[in-house]
């Protein structure tokens, strides 16, 4: 995505009922659609064909374990925040075939290598989400900016994510565990985040602003006019009340301070009282990126076929080592999780693990808050001295 | 196992409803595989003819039960080189276990018009409570693929993939919508091990734990908060434990623990 400025400031205005035109034109360039789809309960992203499959008239309710859709009177399309899905799934999908063998004479041969990479288009990417797949842009190694720790590439994620198209929307009504404002990643989209189209919504349209080349080429293909200063003023208007609603906040400095210095401290047995080691927030953390690997056979031991899925660091099994389990108990697991996400994610990669999109605060079924175990961790005046913890980096 | 001779497999029930052994049976895809891999050697619900022990693979269903159970457990240990418990059944007790936090007499009168001529131990118990096993498959029947996943990684000399982990995790990675989050659905998915796939949540259903516990698992923190939030009291904690895994710990002592409360 090659820098555009001289149109980065440019905006226009797409009405309402041409929203399927955009989805239309992108099919059209075999582009695999995905945006918010209201689904049993909840808002997911999924494959769509026309504008009218996009969650409209509906808004959600978020908190610390808890989740609720409600039909909205206004009619607008993106009054939801976050879902527990966002695009990570389809990047790194959470199971993926890597290739299949077999046994031929006395050595193995490859059948089939991996899935060819899909071309996707991204309707309705929050802010978060955006910053989100640059920090894994990072961690599977395709950012340009990439100055820190280098993973090994990641072909299938490198090439579904080149060849992906972006359209963000601005968040006017962020959710109740959100807080990407303090984490300047939200709730608007910025010159920093990588995208192709932003747009904001107002009742009969989308102010729209590209942020690549690709962007300004889609731009150019569909019905759009000049907003006029009200749609603009409007448009700032909602972006600035957004700012004043966010369920949560957190100081990233203070968390990265605090948290490195906090490898003994007994707040992690109280969060270890409640934590239950399920692995939900690691599942819908838009950065988490752990995964494991497994081999598997059939029954004549012809063929061997090789998976990769996500897993979590918090899963005993998943710590396991020659000499055993690495982290033996929640507390330790837990800890491993904040300590990477809020401080140490920078040492590996350059800035922090967290977004602010606040899904393992909704998503934990028993509603553990980050922020608030980094708050009080922070607020703790005794921390002073640094240690190292045993094993300080994921994966 | 030698390239020359098929491994024996044999198959056993013990007090069970035969779903696990039916799991077996129910691979018809892969079941012309399967013998094409081992010898059927003792499976009387598959095969009549049975073949004279030792066995390489011996996998037991249900709970021991009987004074007579108890004893064959013995033998059959001597006669398998490798033997799985599978099923909530073999590896718990299963929902015959219920019996033992009651009197034995009690459950015989009320359910046998002529108890004097049951034979039953005063409990149901997993096979591990007897004999050594090799490896326990969990289920209420035991899935399937992972039964089919055990084999061949025996066949081959390798560790199966099973996991320990919370069903949750299979939930994620599937899609499904969380029951307990955006429904308050009391699901025992976050203490309860994977395996099933994530049956019941895929239905929108709550999981009710027939994989049993998961590696450490907190119910302590689940029961806090389906009690606090869900409005589940202390005897609707104790009858979601006490199910199909009731008596494996530490759904037991949790389930014990809330049987306290309840008076």
């Amino acid at each position: 995505m090659s820098d555009v400025k001289s149109v980065a400031e440019q905006r226009w205005f797409l009405p309402k009922s041409s929203l399927g035109d955009l989805v239309r034109k992108l099919c059209e360039q075999g582009y695999t659609v995905i945006a918010p789809v209201r689904r049993d309960g909840v808002i997911t992203i999924l494959p769509i064909t026309e504008a009218a499959d996009i969650a409209r008239g509906v808004a959600d309710e978020q908190d610390g374990g808890h989740y609720r859709l409600h039909d909205d009177p206004e009619d607008k399309y993106f009054r939801y925040s976050v879902g527990p899905d966002g695009p990570k799934r389809y990047f790194f999908p959470p199971r993926q075939k890597l290739f299949t063998m077999h046994v031929a004479g006395d050595r193995f041969e490859m059948d089939t290598v991996g899935p060819e990479p899909p071309k996707y288009a991204f309707i309705g990417v929050r802010p978060c989400d955006l910053a989100a797949i640059a920090v894994q842009d990072r961690v599977f190694g395709i950012a340009s900016d990439q100055s820190t720790f280098r993973c090994e590439t990641e072909t299938y994620y490198q090439q579904t994510r080149l060849q992906s198209l972006l359209i963000a929307v601005n968040c006017t009504r962020p959710g109740g565990t959100c807080f990407c404002d303090s984490q300047n990643t939200g709730p608007e989209v910025t010159e920093h985040h990588l995208f192709d189209v932003a747009m904001t919504e107002l009742r009969g349209g989308f102010v729209m602003r590209v942020g690549s080349d690709k962007g300004r080429a889609l731009i150019d293909e569909l019905p759009v006019r000049e907003p006029n200063e009200a749609e603009l003023e409007l448009e700032e208007l909602r972006l600035i009340r957004a700012r004043e609603h966010m369920g949560r906040s957190l100081d990233p400095q203070q968390a990265r301070d605090a948290l490195a210095k906090a490898v003994e401290h007994p707040r992690w047995d109280e969060v270890a009282e409640r934590c239950l080691s399920c692995g939900n927030c690691t599942m819908v953390c838009p950065t988490c990126f752990c995964s494991t690997v497994t081999d598997s056979s059939d029954l004549a031991s012809n063929k061997v076929t090789r998976h990769r899925q996500w897993e979590s660091c918090h899963t005993l099994a998943f710590t396991y080592v020659t000499s055993g389990p690495s982290r033996n108990n929640t507390r330790s697991r837990y800890r491993q999780w904040l300590r990477h996400k809020l401080s140490t994610w920078y040492e590996q990669f350059g800035s922090s693990g967290c977004v602010g999109c606040g899904r393992c605060i909704t998503w934990c079924p028993v509603g553990i808050d980050l922020t608030e175990e980094a708050a009080i961790i922070a607020a703790d005046r005794t921390l002073t001295t640094t240690h190292r913890s045993e094993s300080e980096v994921c994966s | 196992m030698t390239d020359t001779a098929k491994p024996k497999l044999a198959v056993y029930k013990f007090s069970s409803c035969d779903g696990c052994q039916l799991s077996l049976l129910n691979l018809e895809d892969e079941l012309l595989d399967l013998v094409g891999a081992v010898e059927i050697a003792y499976f009387l619900e598959a095969r009549r003819k049975t073949l004279p022990p030792p066995y390489d693979i011996g996998l037991v269903e249900g709970s021991i039960s009987t004074p007579e159970e108890e004893q064959r457990i013995h033998q059959i240990r001597r006669d398998c080189k490798y033997l799985v418990a599978i099923g909530a059944c073999a590896t718990s007790g299963g929902i015959q276990a219920l019996r033992n936090w009651a009197r034995l007499d009690d459950y015989a009168e009320a359910v046998y018009a002529k108890p004097e001529y049951l034979h039953t131990l005063e409990t149901a118990t997993p096979v591990a409570a007897h004999v050594f096993v090799d490896f326990e498959l969990r289920g209420c029947p035991v899935n399937a693929q992972q039964l089919l996943e055990l084999i061949c990684a025996k066949l081959i000399g390798r560790k199966p993939n099973i996991a320990t982990h919370s069903v949750c995790i299979e939930c994620k990675r599937l899609g499904y919508p969380c029951v307990m989050v955006s429904a308050s659905k009391p699901c025992l998915g976050p203490i309860t091990n994977a395996g099933c796939g994530a049956l019941c949540p895929s239905c929108g259903r709550a999981c009710y734990g027939c994989f049993g516990p998961m590696e450490q698992p907190n119910i302590a923190s689940l029961g806090d908060h389906l009690m606090q939030d869900q409005h589940v009291d202390a005897r609707g904690m104790k009858r979601m434990l006490r199910s199909f895994n009731g008596y494996l710990e530490p759904f037991k002592q949790a389930s014990d623990h809330y049987e306290r409360l309840e008076s």
